[in-house]
């Protein structure tokens, strides 16, 4: 008899759709929850809101219009997935890009990073409900895209990488600009601390919360900030170094806490490493040509390539399958948030609502990344 | 009261984040009720009077945020957070919650319904700013220094209307200030600081107060 009444209660759970409209999903991700009272019994992530067939429509373009679309998925590190597969293209043709490019595409990624970590700021703060982090972070990430403007001529959607080198060279105030946001930008993150990180409720709201193991980590793929803030050593700029990161001296940060307050840590002190790689290379752009020789029509011999690297959001991958075409017979991204976002379930279960908020927000899932 | 237009609106919209929202702040508004009503008690101890023009009058010589010790700072501060909450405002905003329930109890009315439900949330910040005004810091009374006789006159000068606006305009902004500094609180952590520290405190600060009253400490 009690066992049916426990039963009863066990099923007095109701499903609520969290998305694809809503305020902390970041775009149009919808999470079907189960939830018995405040409780969040079960997530069932549903994908598919903003497919636009990424994947398929590579198939039909050429390498250098491949670039563009890249873009588009984790539009907040637009940079780094562009290097991704000039980097495949060129390894594939085997030609070496000139140091300046290596340089500049280095330093440019790490501006990406900043840019989408300060992005990533302001929106966990205002999914805490702390919306003074919101307007910091973007008159922030302003001076950041004013630099990208300033040599790309674009501030989101930058397509600024081409197969074997850039689309222009810098724009002659590039270094003065870079060093005066980086001297502004390390007075400024001590403030982002005084704000947030030191504040109690944040630390209440955060700290035990939403607990990922490193197997779990590692199980689910989960890479990046997020993975490396449960003790999961997975930064590609260490492991597999592209670009100059094999000369410049960072740390890898990792936490092994594996809660909320842990993967904003790393963010956290991931902004000021992409600063201290900034700052070694600045001033060292040798001179030379922004781009390497390449013939117009970019043909990659038969074969599998792949490439990996380290987006903002942790492990981007591009593979391409080859038949000597100047299309790619077969083109497939591993995205990282779409790995990260496997991981909500084992790491929200059990936890109130506004904690699948804070979780979400650490996870700094971008959703045309998780769809493609 | 004011709880039951939220938890009928809430219920009412046949919405499940308007429910959960109106729940919240059905468990909300009801604790934090004890803290204000106790915190204004503390206050009438000190001024002996529940009406409000006797209370403003016993601030003539200081205003009772002065002159009440340790106590009144305690109240004045517990008055703050806890009229914060009683009004849904940040960090205590969890009944509209927006990034976890996209509006809370108001998501389904729009035009002029919501303008209703926005209005009565500022027209109670300005009711709760108004009290603390009055009991705290002294109402209408001007701002009286013992021994400055040449700045007390000048302080009379300014009439009792910009007095009491003025400082109803300075809590006022001293709630929105912390609004959009402080990120919002979980339900289990509004309760527990509730029940766990408000309540406990507010008590022990009546009797200290009574203690004061009684011994004739307060200035």
């Amino acid at each position: 008899m009690e066992e049916d009444v426990l039963l009863d209660l066990e099923k007095e759970e109701y499903i609520i759709n969290m998305g694809p409209q809503h305020p902390s999903t970041h775009g149009v991700l919808r999470l079907v929850l189960s939830l018995k009272g405040e409780i969040v019994k079960n997530i069932e992530p549903h994908c598919g809101y903003i497919h636009r067939g990424i994947e398929k429509m590579c198939e039909k373009l050429t390498y250098q219009q491949i670039i563009h679309l890249t873009d588009r998925l984790d539009y907040l590190s637009a940079m780094i997935n562009n290097e991704a597969v000039c980097l495949c293209v060129e390894n594939a043709l085997q030609i070496e890009v000139p140091e300046r490019v290596k340089y500049i595409r280095t330093i440019m990624d790490e501006l990406q990073r900043i840019a989408s970590h300060q992005l990533w700021w302001c929106s966990f703060g205002m999914d805490l409900g702390g919306l003074t982090c919101f307007f910091y972070g973007l008159r922030d990430r302003e001076k950041v895209l004013d630099i990208f403007e300033e040599s790309i001529g674009s501030r989101l959607i930058l397509s600024y990488y081409t197969p074997g080198g850039l689309m222009n060279d810098i724009h002659p105030n590039f270094q003065k600009n870079v060093k005066k946001f980086i001297k502004y930008f390390r007075k400024i993150l001590p403030e982002y601390d005084q704000l947030l990180t030191g504040n109690v409720i944040m630390q209440e709201r955060c700290k035990g919360v939403g607990f990922l193991s490193k197997e779990d980590a590692i199980n689910y793929g989960v890479t990046g900030p997020s993975g490396r803030g449960s003790g999961f050593s997975c930064d590609i700029r260490k492991h597999a170094p592209y670009g100059v990161y094999d000369k410049v001296d960072f740390k890898e940060i990792l936490f092994n806490e594996g809660d909320t307050f842990a993967r904003y840590q790393v963010r956290m002190f991931e902004m000021r490493e992409s600063m201290k790689i900034i700052e070694q290379l600045i001033d060292n752009i040798p001179e030379g040509d922004y781009t390497a020789k390449m013939k117009p029509i970019i043909k990659l011999p038969e074969g599998e390539y792949y490439q990996r690297v380290e987006a903002c959001r942790g492990e981007f991958g591009v593979y391409i399958e080859s038949k000597g075409e100047k299309y790619p017979y077969r083109l497939k991204l591993r995205s990282p948030n779409f790995s990260n976002l496997s991981a909500l379930n084992a790491i929200a279960k059990n936890q109130k609502i506004a904690d699948l908020v804070a979780i979400g927000a650490s996870l700094d899932y971008v959703i045309p990344d998780i769809d493609r | 009261m004011g709880v039951i237009g939220i938890l009928l609106a809430g219920w009412s919209s046949n919405n499940k984040y308007s429910l959960i929202g109106a729940m919240r702040s059905g468990a909300q508004i009801v604790s934090y009720e004890l803290s204000v009503g106790l915190s204004l008690i503390t206050m009438c101890v000190l001024a002996g009077s529940m009406q409000f023009s006797t209370i403003v009058e016993a601030q003539r010589d200081g205003w009772f945020i002065f002159t009440g010790h340790i106590p009144s700072v305690i109240a004045f501060v517990i008055f703050l957070i806890a009229s914060t909450a009683e009004t849904n405002r940040g960090p205590f905003d969890l009944p509209e919650a927006e990034s976890e329930l996209t509006a809370g109890f108001h998501t389904e009315y729009s035009g002029i319904k919501f303008a209703f439900f926005f209005l009565a949330e500022y027209m109670n910040m300005f009711i709760v700013a108004s009290i603390a005004a009055t009991v705290f810091w002294g109402g209408w009374m001007p701002l009286h220094v013992g021994g400055w006789g040449s700045f007390n006159h000048i302080m009379d000068l300014i009439p009792p209307f910009f007095w009491y606006f003025g400082k109803t305009a300075v809590i006022i902004f001293i709630m929105m200030w912390f609004k959009w500094t402080f990120p919002r609180l979980r339900i289990d952590q509004l309760l527990t600081l509730e029940w766990k520290y408000l309540l406990p405190i507010n008590l022990v600060n009546v009797l200290l107060m009574a203690l004061i009253v009684m011994m004739g400490w307060h200035f």
